[in-house]
């Protein structure tokens, strides 16, 4: 019964994505990129990490998705661009991201994992716990980060005064 | 029960596909989409080893990850709309000369 979920969340995933990287229209390809966000939140519920699984629809979904449809829309140039995608390009980075799935496909294989039991996950107390306890100079650091990126991207996309 | 190296294949197979979008793409914002996808695969194996080990650090460092990448969206959001309003176009190779 697991394995059929865990199967059709990663078939959702995987054809997202790949309908993500190769679709025409770049409205279309940030909306199959929501679509996969959502099934990897659907992954980390069955993978007993609710809380994250929340934080990925409200943050990525949520706000990404919307910064990204603005983007596009802000930068809209009809269709794709006059010249097609070369072919060569195409077979280029289908070989090169293949043989990068072969050799991580190897060692994930060679190395044999474990099983996952699954059941109670940690709860949202413990992560905010750890969050403001053990990893508070990362958490104030982040937080500053978040800042300074917010400042940068106001002052870049900022109209210039004439 | 689900084996831990399924999580992994498709994190590996989800990177890949990111890999590909990355070098294919000619337009500045599907790079940076095909960017997301790779991060994405990221955090899974992040959820998927915590899983493994317990405890809640895979969990916490996935969110480090998540506001790293909202960071990022937002920068790589901006230098795009900055570029096309100097060259009414957002194809990347285009934007060469922006070194030096």
């Amino acid at each position: 019964m697991l394995h059929l979920v865990f199967g059709i969340i990663a078939a959702a995933t995987l054809g997202c994505g790949l309908m993500a990287v190769t679709s025409r229209r770049l409205v279309h390809s940030v909306l199959w990129l929501a679509m996969v966000l959502v099934a990897t939140a659907a992954l980390y519920v069955l993978l007993d990490a609710t809380f994250i699984a929340a934080i990925q629809v409200i943050l990525y979904a949520g706000g990404v998705i919307t910064l990204m449809l603005f983007g596009v829309m802000l930068t809209e140039q009809g269709a794709e661009p006059g010249v097609p995608n070369p072919s060569h390009r195409g077979i280029a980075g289908g070989t090169f991201a293949v043989v990068v799935f072969g050799i991580l496909a190897t060692a994930i294989h060679r190395a044999d994992p474990g099983q996952l039991t699954l059941g109670r996950g940690a709860s949202t107390r413990e992560i905010g716990r750890a969050l403001l306890l053990d990893h508070l100079l990362a958490f104030e650091a982040l937080s500053l980060l978040l800042l300074a990126a917010m400042i940068g991207a106001i002052v870049l996309a900022r109209r210039r005064d004439p | 029960m689900i084996p831990l190296g399924y999580c992994l294949l498709l994190g590996a197979a989800l990177f890949a596909t990111g890999l590909f979008g990355v070098m294919t793409r000619r337009n500045a914002i599907g790079v940076l989409i095909a960017i997301e996808l790779m991060a994405n695969a990221v955090n899974i194996n992040l959820i998927a080893f915590g899983r493994l080990h317990g405890g809640v650090a895979g969990q916490v460092f996935t969110l480090f990850t998540i506001a790293m990448t909202v960071a990022e969206v937002a920068i790589g959001l901006a230098i795009v709309i900055l570029l096309y309003r100097s060259r009414k176009a957002v194809l990347h190779e285009t934007a060469s000369d922006m070194h030096g």
